[in-house]
Parts: structure tokens; sequence; C-alpha cells
């Protein structure tokens, strides 16, 4: 293999445009109804992710990390971790710590059940995020494995993940 | 209501984000915010001393919300677990100069010290076994840190068989939940406690024995422990062997034992056999080793074994005695596995063959691992001899006088090795290679001379110690299953 092509064939990547908006959609609409039906930030995350993973199989390495890079993942993550932290400390201003402190509203109404909505957002942030770095740090690292820098990883040399992030 | 007690967790869990977050702009984050998280924390589990209150999570009661359950035997825990990780903190300062990534180190850090605190704030099962996994994933990223062969290795046989014994806690809760309902442990404890005798529940104890016996490393389930504790960097091997087989293993046995399923005689005697073995196994493996910090690996399983042994007495003194050691053997193993770290950060070196004459050439940390060698021997007025004078004296007490005489046994193999690494170490010709080493840095070397003199000082100050943080976390054991009329009560 000479030089390496860039992502799948032509069917893949035409069926790939088509369908990851959707699969986004849907994962965003998991998130969003999680307090209302099965799902939430979790799996609704999964789904998120696995449409950039999609993204990154179907039109190759570059084009993935062009339009969703592996420090963005990284920062998008701690982020919604933070925020999601935050939302427990604000518990505090009503006296406990979790406490639901934003008006309940009508039940089965998409603006409803208080924080919960909040959290699930940030879960399905901090998911899909995660998820994608996990893969990112695969991808790269089957990379780093594969290429002729193999020698030389020692205690003084970064985690292949970051060996990438470096690299750019 | 406390509202320090979330802050234990979330605090740790906060910084360790915040310090990925801010590492993007600037690359010396990792130091000062896990230093201040940590004296935080050493703040909040001193201001906790003497207290004892249940926190509800978003206020919901405790059968259906989440509670954290503060008592003697958490703030004990509490208290040793951020003491620890300060000191090994302070070290890793310098010493991690030599590795790159140090915001990652130090936010894995605290992921670590989060999910240790959750396990021993933590009132039901299923979060005790969220913060089970945060600190096991945490450590299995730190023990791999440095990313060679050794390294990997090491963490790919703790991630497995960490991994089994993850599966078996959360086979034995799945049994318990689908036998009770309920994940409170509380609950469990009054529900098991107005049911007849049930094999389930007997099946579910020997999953948790094998799970947090696992993690304890006792002796049938070491195999981990020899490889993944020298592995480590230095700070993390002081903070698993400190802290993190205690938290995690010995902490969560003792707490489900006593105050869930409440001391039956057969499970006393199970946990003593395991003691007991452990002691005379790790004993035994420890005196051959060449491997510095593999050694001290065994001595922790041989150590971890009269914990076992003292607290699985269920008599008063005994269970005074395996707190006592607890505590001790987290100061002394840290202040050794720091000492190891320090003499391979001068000589690059771990091996004792390799090794003489170092006590010229490196005074104050020679110094330290001397103390440390002799307070976990049980030299007089050493923190390590009361302990072990106390357990075995309850050992007598309570009429077992074959294990006893064991614990003495092994306390002589104990001093055995030691003198074989003493002499190895500080005494005889500095070899050639080594005419160049200099002390380690300053950091470092206050870590070591503090936890030294903490070991002195605990020997010394065993009244106030035992007053103030020993005798409510005894209690705690002793009240056994009446906790739950403490956790319904409030």
């Amino acid at each position: 293999m000479t030089q390496e092509p860039e992502g799948m064939t032509l069917i893949v990547k035409s069926i790939g445009r088509l369908v990851i908006n959707f699969i986004m959609l849907f994962g965003i609409y998991i998130i969003l109804y999680g307090h209302l039906s099965p799902g939430g930030g979790f799996p609704g995350g999964v789904i998120v992710a696995t449409a950039f993973i999609l993204l990154m199989l179907s039109f190759g390495r570059k084009t993935a990390l062009r339009k969703f890079g592996d420090t963005t993942a990284s920062l998008l993550d701690n982020f919604a971790a933070l925020s999601f932290l935050t939302i427990g400390f604000l518990g505090l201003i009503g006296g406990y710590f979790f406490l639901n402190f934003i008006d309940r509203g009508i039940p089965f109404q998409l603006f409803s059940a208080g924080t919960i909505p909040l959290a699930n957002i940030a879960i399905g942030l901090k998911v899909s995020a995660c998820l994608y770095a996990v893969f990112v740090a695969l991808a790269i690292f089957g990379k780093v494995l594969a290429g002729p820098e193999q020698d030389g990883v020692g205690p003084a040399e970064e985690k292949p993940t970051d060996s990438g992030e470096h690299r750019r | 209501m406390n509202h320090i007690l979330p802050l234990f967790v979330a605090v740790p869990l906060g910084t360790a984000f915040i310090i990925l977050i801010l590492a993007k702009v600037w690359r010396k984050a990792g130091v000062p915010f896990a230093l201040l998280t940590s004296i935080c924390l050493v703040i909040f589990s001193v201001s906790v001393i003497g207290q004892a209150s249940i926190y509800r999570m978003g206020n919901w009661p405790p059968p259906w919300g989440i509670v954290l359950v503060l008592d003697g035997l958490s703030t004990l825990l509490l208290l040793t677990i951020s003491v620890i990780s300060f000191f090994a903190l302070l070290f890793s300062i310098r010493y991690m100069d030599r590795y790159t990534a140090k915001p990652k180190f130090y936010a894995l850090f605290m992921l670590l010290v989060a999910g240790m605190n959750g396990v021993v704030l933590s009132g039901d099962f299923f979060n005790l076994f969220v913060f089970l996994e945060i600190a096991s994933i945490a450590s299995y990223a730190l023990v791999a840190f440095g990313c060679e062969e050794e390294e990997l290795e090491a963490s790919f046989k703790y991630l497995i068989l960490s991994g089994v014994a993850s599966t078996f806690i959360l086979l034995g809760i799945a049994i318990l939940y689908s036998l009770t309902g309920t994940l409170n442990m509380a609950d469990v404890a009054r529900t098991i406690g107005n049911m007849p005798a049930n094999n389930a529940v007997l099946f579910a104890i020997s999953m948790f024995l094998m799970g947090f016996g696992l993690k304890a490393a006792l002796v049938p389930f070491h195999p981990w422990l020899p490889d993944a504790h020298p592995a480590a960097p230095a700070p993390i091997s002081a903070m698993l062997s400190g802290v993190l087989i205690k938290a995690l293993g010995m902490y969560v046995l003792i707490r489900l034992i006593f105050n869930v399923f409440g001391l039956s005689p057969f499970l006393s005697s199970v946990l003593m056999i395991l003691g007991g073995l452990s002691m005379v196994v790790g004993g035994l493996l420890a005196i051959g080793q060449d491997d510095l910090k593999r050694l001290l690996a065994y001595s922790s399983i041989s150590q971890i074994g009269y914990v076992a042994v003292g607290l699985a007495l269920g008599t008063p003194l005994g269970i005074m005695g395996g707190l006592f050691h607890l505590i001790n053997h987290a100061t002394f193993k840290s202040l050794l596995f720091l000492s190891a770290g320090a003499i391979e950060y001068s000589t690059d070196t771990r091996k004792l063959s390799k090794m003489g004459g170092l006590s010229n050439r490196l005074p104050v940390t020679t110094t330290s691992a001397a103390i440390g060698f002799l307070s976990i021997s049980g030299i007089p007025p050493l923190n390590g001899f009361w302990s072990k004078l106390i357990i075995i004296i309850a050992l007598v007490q309570a009429g077992h006088y074959i294990l006893a005489s064991v614990a003495v046994l092994v306390s002589f193999l104990t001093i055995l090795y030691f003198m074989r690494v003493q002499r190895h170490l500080f005494f005889g010709d500095l070899p050639a290679k080594l005419a160049k080493i200099t002390e380690v840095p300053y950091l470092m070397r206050v870590s070591l001379v503090l936890l030294a003199i903490m070991c002195l000082a605990m020997g010394l100050l065993y009244p106030f110690l035992s007053g103030t943080i020993l005798d409510p976390a005894r209690d705690v054991i002793l009240e056994g299953t009446a906790y739950v009329h403490r956790v319904f009560g409030v």
C-alpha cells in the first residue's frame, strides 16, 4: 500500500453523507427527551458519538479530525463533566447537593423536570466527546504503532494519544 | 446535616477536570491545583473528626435516594486518604519531573482520591461500585503511567484481575438486589435481618469476599499486587499500598461483614484464615526478593494480613489493633515506598544487589527509610510495634494461640527481610557506578522526613489517637447491624 486511501469507497461515503445527520439528530432527540422517554444522556451521547465515528470511518481520519479535533473533543469532555458537577453544586443554593432547584413544571412536557434535562445534556455532551476521543486515541495509537517511529517509547515519552496531539 | 460530605468527592473530581482544561494553556497547572485540593481535603477531614451524620443527596430520604454516611470508621479512612495523598503529592512534585504529561498524572491522581473518598462515604451498594470503579480505573492508568514494557504488563495484569473482581462484586450486588429489592446498605441489612437464613446471602457474601479480597490483596487473590505496585511511579505505589488496598478492600469488607451482614463465627474464621495465610505467604515471598519495591509489595500483603486477622477477631481489642495497624501501615508503607522512589531517583536502580553504602551519600533518605524499616519490623517505640503488640495480645486473649504464635513468627520474618534490605542498602561498599549520586531534591526530603516523624509520633501519641479517631471507628464496627438504626434514625 504505497499511498493511504482517504476513507472508504464512494458507496460508503454517499450513504454516510446521507445518514450521519440523521444519526446525530436521533442522538440529540434521545438526549433531549431523556426525562420523558427511555434513553437519556448516556445512550444519546453514544449515538452522537457513533455519528462522528462513522464520519471518521467513511471519510478518513483527516476529514473527521478537521470537523471535530481531538483537542476539541477533550476540552468538550472536560467542560461537560464540569458543568454536570456545577449542576450538583448549584443545588447547594437550595440547601442540598444535587437538589432539583428549578421549578419542575408540568409532567410530560418537554420543558419540565427541573435540572434533569440539563444534567442529561451535560452527560450527553460528555459521553459523546469522550467516546469519540477514545476512538480517536485508538486510531492514532494504531498509526503510531504501525509507523516507523516505533522505538524510543520510554518513560519520558508522551502517551500515544499525546504524541498525536503534539504532532499537529 | 453536614454540607462538607459531598465536597469530599466533588472537589477532587472537579479539580481533575479543571486541571485537564487549564493544562491546554498552562502546562504546569497540575501541581498548584492538586496540592491546594489536597490541603483542602486534609482540612475537611480534620474538621469532621468526632462527627457522625447522614447526607441525603438532593434531599431524597434514605431507602430511595443516595445517602452519604459519615461515622467514626469513614472518618478514620478519610483522614488516612487525605494525609497520605498530601504527602504523596508533595513527593511527586519533583519526582514526576522525569515523566511527561504531568497534568494527566495529577488529574488521574485526583480521580483516584475522589473514588476512594466516594467508596468510604457511600451509603449504598451501587454508588460504592461506581466509586470503586473510578478509583480502580484511575489506578490502572497510573500504574501504566511510565508506558514501558514492565508498566504496561503489570497494568494489564492488574486490569484483568481487578476487572474479574469487579464483576464478582457486581454479581454479588445483583444477587442482593434481587433478594431484597433495594440497594441502600442499611435497608439491605434491615431486610436480611428480618429474613430466615438464606443461601443466596451466603453466595453474595462469598462473591464479596472474593472481589474485595482481591482489591485488598489477601493471599489467594494477591498475584496482581507484586507486579502493579513496583511498576507504578513511587507516589502512586505509596498511594496503592498505603491507602487503595485499604479503602477499596479492607474498609468495604469490614463495613459489609460487620455492619450489613453481621459477623458470624463462620465469617470470622474465613477472614482469619485468609489473614493468616496472607501474613505467612507475603512474609515468606518477601525474603527472596532482589527488587526493593517488589519486596515492599510482598510485605504489604503480609501486613494487610495482620489487619485482617485483628479485625476478624471481632473483640474490641482485636478491632482496635487491626484499625491501628491499618493507619500505621498506611504511614510506614507509604514512607517506605517513597524512600524506595527517592533511592531509585538517585541511583536509577531498584536492585538491592547493585546498591550499597548509601547511608553516606543519601543521609536524609536512608535515615527516614531506616525509621520506616524499624517501624514495620515492630521496634518500640515506633507505631508498628504497638499495633502488632495489640493484635498479638488480642489473639492470645481470644484463645487463638496458634495464630498468635504465627503473628509473632511473621514479625520475626519481617525483621529478617528488612535487616537484609538494610545491609544491602546502607552498609557495605558503594559501587563505583554510584559514586556520584547526590541527595534527592528538597521537597522529596520534606515529605520523607514528615512521614518519618509521623511514624514516631503515632507510636508515642497512641492514647491521643485512640481517644480521637480510633475509639469512634471501633465503636462503629462493634455496633454491628445497629448501623441500620443510625442511617434511618436521623
